[in-house]
């Protein structure tokens, strides 16, 4: 369970097809649970992104005369206390909750890939007391960490973008170091420090390309968990401003109150998160068997 | 062994010393807010209108926030003293004497009240890991024995849900559900245990089963994973050719080997644990170390907050120091290599 052991490379296949297009084939071939779960998370995202078109109503928009009306033709999923289309809620909250996931974890990658990159190549003195550090913030239960910063700096998307990114990106940062330790173990490594490469050659041509799928992995893997901390987050009143349609918020605050005369208020968004953050784990799984199946490691 | 045993003590020190700094910077950002907390409050509560004007630096040397930051660190290691303004004399009082410090509302000692509120959220937390284990090392281990059966999916598909579905929106469905369908809701009002066993384990059984399942997901995935792995071991073809049945192959020798790892697991999933206990907390008002927690966030009693995340660090480490520790024991080719 040593996180030292490094990661063995990927094997690095003939260029005949672009390793793009490989990829694809082999998921869509291999996979067929993954792909459909990318095919889940592409629409989810096209609706996140087309969401002001695709809303029936403005979000904001009251229907006084409509209170928590149950889903009927006019309004799918029902309205609100407040006389809220839920549906245009919903998927302007899907596109909260999506594109803050996808953007934090896009930032916790490269805060990873820097620091246990970083850590891993220059190793030594660096490399310990880095790991220190780690070490100190990993035993630091996440939620508590996260509601302690929050509730300093306050609701708000750059925030949480902010903090959850780096304190993810921290956590997540042994996994890139396991992965250049095992590059640096390598022959090709080995030989461009013989003929003396400087470091900022050898890292560009010999460790950023490889680590490359060890970086795709880490992000596909993450990115459930992401989605889920910040619905939590939003949940108990640290994340998103009150009032905010994401996910974690319409389970929480004023909504709260009347969901024993509209039960939809609370299935729908729960529902909503969970077969995404399903769809994103099967398909982060897929990707990894597919990058790079020694890292199953945990799960299986 | 005993190199690998002092070399993992060692360690400790520089993350300990590391975890230290982070606890107590966090909170220390914007040091002005608890002050104009208080003074709001004060006037609310004491005034009524808010006609006297109170003496903030008076107010911020009472709660030593007067001197720079690293003093008020060394006040709170106890390697420098403190005054105490009501005696008017100083002395050591921080972490290395065992003390958590000093709520800013009300003078109670914060790990006083952690220790008054610790039986809560460890029923709380040792439940869920029984029911956690109690449900994934059965599924996990049929689920590799049978691979690839329908039971086998069925397992791993409700695991992988498991892992999705927020737990905070479980809880909801749970109070919601069952009230409009059949009047019913979960106890609220909380019992100590001491008082009444049963009324207590009714209020806790939920939440602890919401914690639960949430973590056996990952457990029985391991669980399955090292199962499988020793199933394809020489040994247990070896078993097999001995014309051992098939319980004693997968009793006596695959499952020995196979939950090694898992014990690991358990060190590691204590700060998801922990971060589920104070949602639970929350949802079913249950007045354990992750409500006070919260609590404090909305005061901005920054010594609540930093020893509550102080403490529940120290245990999470302590864990995965134990795990780690007992791991050569379980494991005889960790300890002969």
């Amino acid at each position: 369970m040593s996180d030292a052991t490094g990661i063995p490379l990927p094997v690095i296949e003939p260029k005949r097809r672009s390793r793009l297009a490989n990829l694809f084939i082999r998921l869509v071939k291999e996979k067929p649970l993954g792909t459909a779960s990318g095919i889940i998370i592409l629409i989810w995202t096209l609706v996140a992104i087309f969401a002001d078109v695709l809303t029936p109503y403005p979000p904001d928009e009251m229907h006084l005369a409509d209170r928590l009306t149950g889903p009927s033709a006019q309004y799918l999923l029902g309205t609100d206390h407040i006389g809220r289309d839920f549906l245009s809620r919903l998927i302007l909250g899907g596109r909260l909750s999506i594109l803050i996931g996808l953007s934090t974890t896009a930032l916790s990658t490269v805060i990873s890939t820097l620091i246990g990159g970083a850590s891993g190549f220059f190793g030594g003195k660096f490399d310990i007391i880095v790991q220190r550090v780690v070490d100190a913030w990993i035993v630091l239960p996440g939620l508590l960490i996260l509601i302690t910063i929050m509730s300093i700096v306050g609701p708000g998307i750059p925030q949480i973008i902010l903090i959850l990114g780096i304190s993810g990106g921290i956590g997540g940062s042994r996994v890139a170091r396991g992965a250049v330790i095992g590059i640096k173990e390598n022959d090709y490594f080995l030989a461009a420090r013989a003929i003396g490469s400087p470091s900022a050659a050898t890292l560009m041509r010999h460790v950023l390309p490889n680590i490359m799928p060890v970086v795709i992995i880490i992000f596909s893997i993450t990115v459930g968990g992401v989605i889920l901390s910040l619905a939590s987050l939003s949940f108990l009143g640290f994340g998103l401003p009150p009032g905010s349609p994401d996910w974690g918020s319409l389970l929480s605050g004023e909504g709260r109150l009347y969901m024993e005369q509209a039960p939809w208020l609370a299935l729908w968004p729960g529902l909503a998160l969970t077969i995404t953050v399903y769809c994103l784990n099967m398909f982060g799984d897929a990707m990894r068997d597919l990058l790079d199946p020694r890292l199953r490691g945990s799960e299986g | 062994m005993r190199a690998y045993i002092i070399r993992r003590l060692l360690l400790i020190i520089p993350t300990l010393l590391i975890l230290t700094i982070i606890v107590f910077l966090l909170v220390r950002f914007i040091p002005g807010d608890a002050i104009d907390m208080m003074v709001a409050m004060m006037v609310a509560d004491h005034l009524g209108g808010g006609a006297w004007e109170i003496d903030r630096e008076a107010l911020e040397r009472m709660l030593g926030l007067d001197v720079p930051v690293y003093v008020q660190y060394g006040r709170w290691m106890g390697v420098l003293p403190t005054l105490d303004w009501v005696t008017g004399e100083s002395h050591f009082k921080g972490l290395l004497q065992g003390s958590l410090g000093t709520s800013l509302f009300g003078r109670w000692a914060v790990e006083e009240r952690i220790i008054s509120r610790l039986p809560v959220s460890l029923e709380l937390g040792v439940l869920a890991i029984v029911i956690g284990l109690l449900i994934a090392l059965p599924v996990g281990i049929y689920s590799a024995i049978r691979q690839d059966t329908a039971a086998d999916y069925i397992g791993r598909t409700a695991a992988v849900m498991g892992m999705a579905t927020p737990n905070f929106w479980l809880a909801l469905m749970v109070m919601l559900y069952p009230a409009i369908w059949w009047g019913w809701s979960p106890p609220m009002e909380w019992v100590p245990f001491t008082e009444d066993p049963l009324g207590n384990l009714g209020i806790l059984i939920i939440p602890s089963l919401i914690l639960g399942t949430a973590m056996a997901a990952a457990t029985m995935r391991l669980t399955r994973t090292m199962m499988l792995e020793a199933l394809r071991q020489d040994y247990i073809r070896t078993a097999w050719s001995k014309g051992l049945n098939e319980r004693v192959v997968v009793v006596r020798h695959a499952i020995k080997n196979a939950l090694i790892p898992v014990v690991t697991l358990i060190g590691m999933q204590m700060p998801l644990l922990i971060g589920g206990s104070v949602i639970m907390e929350h949802i079913f008002t249950l007045p354990g170390i992750g409500s006070l927690l919260l609590n404090a966030l909305k005061l901005r009693d920054y010594p609540v907050v930093s020893g509550v995340n102080m403490f529940y660090a120290s245990l999470v480490m302590v864990i995965i120091l134990l795990t780690d520790l007992i791991y050569p024991y379980l494991d005889p080719r960790v300890r002969y290599s």
